[in-house]
């Protein structure tokens, strides 16, 4: 059913490697070498993966049980690499912070999974989904990685079919289709507005099967807190036991860090409570290249924020926009209206005004921006949060007399269910009220083709690296890109490496391992000693507070110097006055979070940096300096059309910027439009 | 609101518990129940006492990391999970009762945390169907009734948070076994493994020292996602199957 562009040679570049006139950074960084091989194979497009498939050695069945493989995530990324390693039948430890694999990240994914499958005949191909991809993420993508990973995803729906995973299927028996934003196909599977959850309870139950068969060892409340690289290999963790407290060594041949994106950096995010950036900050720390760190996506429909108590932010799927409308009040005094009470002449449906074709399913920053938009012009509705209601309608009157209650119902149910016992409103009755909000990030650590980042052995998988989503990541994408990366990528090109192994034994003595073992005592301790007056949580809360103010929709230059300025001072003051309470010998959350939030302060100057090296605006990085007459992103493609991979400056030191370009054969770069 | 809570604190695994009550002060309506256990904690960290442990996750209902019997009930008075319980569901001037999961194959680790890793080993002992990546037929290749599908899809809607053990007089965790069984057997990708799973996973389920079932039905009124009681029927109904067919 794929297919691609006969003329598609993949041969000819669409456009040169970019030369960088402005340094808005000046003086924050350092610059370092060019990145010049990201070990992607050459020759046309839809050749590529086959050939590295094939050119990638083979490890024999019996030396697969000799060699050790650390896996830290057990979301779809991670729990589907435990899976597919461990019925290869290498040896794998895997690693999750929480009491069960099966309660990772992914779980709350709500809308779908988007596949080449052209079920719906409607002009989708493997070419299309790579080309609406690259398109998405506003040309800073990497074209070879992208399309292999429209390639595999057939793949994926297959084999979650074949694991019960029970997706929306049509009277006849077969799967069900829907379309998602950003694109004009139906190629999203679904399992009502919990696909996550069924894919994650898939890819959970392939790997306990394999646990039940011996090649997997779970370590559950184990958080990785420092990478062991050894004569310039990645070979090991050091892991704390969250309930015993012990300070543990894990040896392997092989590290694969899927630990999901670094969004609570913002303290009001969309993630879960304890998802972190800890076991990539400490890769990067140790030289991983962090790439692109400034692109964030900010998500269209979430509930709004309600109060100062409040700990984390709810989406809902934007699949709703498949039948809600969005409007706010034409006028800023009918803002604290009934909206039922609003005329349809007084309601402004922005989206459908300003982007005629694609209406509410424009991609997820320009619906972000346009509500952030309405509403710094006044028309917000909802409660006062600060000076200003941040909030616009998500209307489904229209759906419900068009398709009848029931139908939005069994399509949206869950999703009215949440919203309601959130904010106690009915929506089958009053309009949602939502506002965007911090959900996914498309920076990472640095990877090339093979997923391995730049420490040789440490390979990176899922959210945690940069790879396939550019400057923004279409809906129903990223359990794609993760279950992509864990089934049928990293199987294939981790066996290049592990070809080589098994490695020369090392043990607790080697200085490497006793280093990593005494930093992260060490650091452990300081946490507790220093005894000031501070929990960590006011900390990460005031780091959320910057970054949500300055590194969030919009950035502009002089508010990234300032949150710099800020995040440095907040920094010091973290290392001097923090308090946690208990011991290191037991369950110690307050411990843990103190963890969490000092790198998410490392982690937030360098995207603030970041953004301020980056003067264009590009899908989710939104720079006011950088906008054309309308007020839309302007990229410019002449001076910024590469990978930003930052490496660690050390402690005292500035990072070092290594600049991957982009170029592109398959595809030629264009402004988008969605209009 | 001005709240008392009687909480459950426990130093470790082995170390004795008790009760102790706190007072937490200007509590809204809109926060939810973990938000009114944070700010608790944030209390008691300023006043130099250990703040409570609790698990949560997701915060929005599907991770099924969070727990507490919160005055007796599992995850509390509302059909939720703990995290999407409000503190609208109570009033001014209420005392709570704050208590982990109690089941014997649930051990505490700290306060309100338990072990809950017998589920993974349930899991491990048969719920699963064996499809190793990459060995998968065309996804169309096998049609399912949708309305098998939809049924699948709701009993695999469970978060496995161990409210119906919680709820259960037994300590049975029927409920949560059935429904990974009744999903996977109305799949036809389910049906080469059915007979052998029901009975490992009920070998595995008993070997963790959760009690049997005697249809008491406080597992079905606990369960945060509806899971309905009929699960457990076609549980037993699968297992004399299983049996006669001398598995």
């Amino acid at each position: 059913m794929a297919s691609s562009n006969a003329d598609l040679s993949g041969l000819v570049a669409h456009n040169e490697a970019p030369t960088q006139v402005s340094d808005d950074a000046h003086g924050y960084y350092t610059h370092g070498e060019k990145l010049v091989d990201a070990k992607a194979p050459t020759g046309p497009i839809k050749d590529r993966w086959t050939t590295r498939k094939m050119d990638n050695r083979l490890v024999n069945p019996a030396n697969r049980r000799k060699l050790d493989v650390i896996i830290v995530g057990t979301g779809l990324a991670g729990g589907a690499a435990a899976a597919t390693l461990g019925e290869a039948g290498y040896n794998v430890k895997s690693f999750c912070y929480q009491d069960s694999p099966r309660r990772a990240r992914s779980i709350a994914a709500q809308g779908g999974i988007n596949a080449a499958k052209n079920y719906k005949e409607d002009g989708d191909s493997t070419y299309r989904l790579f080309y609406d991809t690259v398109k998405g993420g506003d040309y800073r993508s990497r074209e070879s990685n992208v399309y292999r990973l429209a390639e595999v995803s057939a793949s994926i729906i297959d084999q979650c079919v074949a694991q019960g995973v029970p997706f929306a299927r049509e009277y006849g028996g077969l799967l069900d289709n829907r379309s998602f934003g950003g694109v004009q196909v139906s190629r999203t599977f679904y399992a009502r507005g919990q696909t996550g959850q069924q894919l994650l309870i898939g890819a959970y139950q392939a790997m306990e099967r394999q646990v039940a068969a011996g090649t997997v060892t779970q370590y559950t409340r184990h958080e990785m807190l420092e990478v062991i690289v050894a004569d310039g290999k990645a070979r090991g963790i050091i892991a704390r036991d969250l309930v015993t407290g012990e300070i543990e060594t894990h040896l392997a041949d092989v590290v694969v860090l899927a630990s999901g994106g670094y969004g609570n950096v913002f303290f009001l995010s969309t993630n879960a409570m304890g998802s972190n950036v800890t076991a990539a900050w400490r890769a990067h720390r140790k030289g991983a290249y962090m790439a692109n760190p400034c692109y964030t996506q900010i998500h269209p429909t979430c509930i709004p924020v309600s109060g100062e108590h409040q700990s984390k932010l709810t989406l809902m799927s934007e699949s709703l926009r498949n039948d809600g409308r969005i409007w706010v009040p034409k006028n800023r005094e009918d803002c604290d209206k009934d909206p039922r009470d609003i005329a349809e002449e007084d309601r402004d449906y922005y989206l459908e005004r300003i982007y005629p074709s694609f209406g509410n399913l424009v991609p997820r920053d320009i619906a972000s921006r346009q509500a952030k938009n309405m509403c710094d012009e006044g028309r917000g509705v909802g409660p006062m949060v600060g000076d200003f209601r941040r909030g616009v309608y998500l209307d489904f009157a229209d759906a419900i007399s068009r398709l009848g209650e029931d139908a939005v119902r069994e399509k949206y149910g869950n999703l009215f269910d949440m919203y309601a016992r959130i904010t106690g409103e009915n929506p089958y009755e009053t309009p949602m009220r939502i506002y965007p909000a911090v959900h996914y990030v498309m920076g990472g650590l640095w990877v090339d083709y093979n997923l391995q980042s730049s420490i040789e052995g440490l390979f990176v998988a899922g959210e945690a690296n940069f790879s396939d989503h550019g400057a923004n990541r279409l809906g129903a994408s990223a359990l794609m890109q993760g279950l992509a990366d864990g089934y049928f990528v990293l199987p294939n090109t981790i066996r290049e490496y592990l070809a080589d192994g098994p490695f020369e034994k090392i043990d607790e003595s080697h200085p490497a391992v006793a280093e990593a073992k005494a930093s992260v005592e060490d650091r452990v301790s300081k946490f507790l000693s220093i005894g000031g007056d501070r929990s960590a949580d006011s900390f990460h809360r005031e780091l959320g507070h910057i970054m949500w103010e300055y590194c969030g929709m919009e950035r502009t230059e002089d508010g990234l110097r300032k949150a710099i300025d800020q995040i440095r001072e907040l920094k010091a003051e973290f290392w001097r006055n923090l308090k946690v309470l208990g011991t290191a010998d037991s369950l110690n959350q307050s411990l843990e979070k103190a963890g969490r939030v000092a790198d998410f302060i490392e982690l937030g100057e360098l995207m603030c940096i970041d953004a301020l090296n980056r003067r264009e605006s590009c899908g989710g990085h939104f720079r006011a300096e950088s906008q054309t007459e309308d007020g839309e992103a302007l990229r410019h493609d002449e001076e910024f059309a590469y990978v930003a991979a930052w490496e660690w400056g050390g402690e005292d030191g500035q990072p070092v910027l290594h600049k991957e370009d982009l170029i592109y054969t398959a595809i030629e770069m264009k402004q988008r439009s969605y209009k | 609101m001005n709240l008392t809570l009687k909480i459950w604190r426990q130093a470790g695994p082995q170390a004795p518990g008790e009760m102790k009550t706190y007072q937490v002060d200007d509590v809204s309506e809109d926060m939810s129940f973990l938000e009114m256990l944070d700010v608790l904690n944030e209390q008691l960290n300023a006043g130099g006492e250990e703040p409570v442990a609790f698990d949560s996750d997701c915060r929005e209902g599907i991770c099924g990391n969070c727990s507490l019997m919160i005055n007796g009930e599992a995850h509390g008075p509302e059909v939720t999970t703990t995290c999407q319980l409000h503190m609208r569901s109570f009033a001014d001037g209420d005392t709570i009762t704050i208590e982990p999961w109690r089941a014997d194959a649930f051990p505490v680790i700290r306060d309100l945390v338990t072990d809950r890793s017998a589920f993974d080993r349930i899991i491990q002992s048969g719920g699963y169907i064996s499809a190793n990546t990459g060995s998968a037929p065309e996804a169309n290749s096998v049609p399912v009734p949708r309305d098998d599908a939809t049924k699948a899809f709701n009993f695999a809607t469970c978060i496995g948070c161990g409210a119906c053990v919680a709820a259960c007089p037994n300590g049975s965790a029927s409920l949560f076994m059935g429904a990974k069984i009744t999903q996977l057997g109305l799949l036809p990708q389910g049906q080469p493994e059915r007979w052998s799973r029901v009975v490992d996973m009920v070998g595995q389920h008993d070997a963790e020292g959760f009690g049997g079932c005697t249809n008491i039905g406080e597992c079905a009124t606990a369960c945060p996602k509806e899971i309905p009681l009929d699960v457990i029927s076609q549980l037993n109904k699968d297992l004399r199957t299983a049996i006669k067919h001398g598995h």
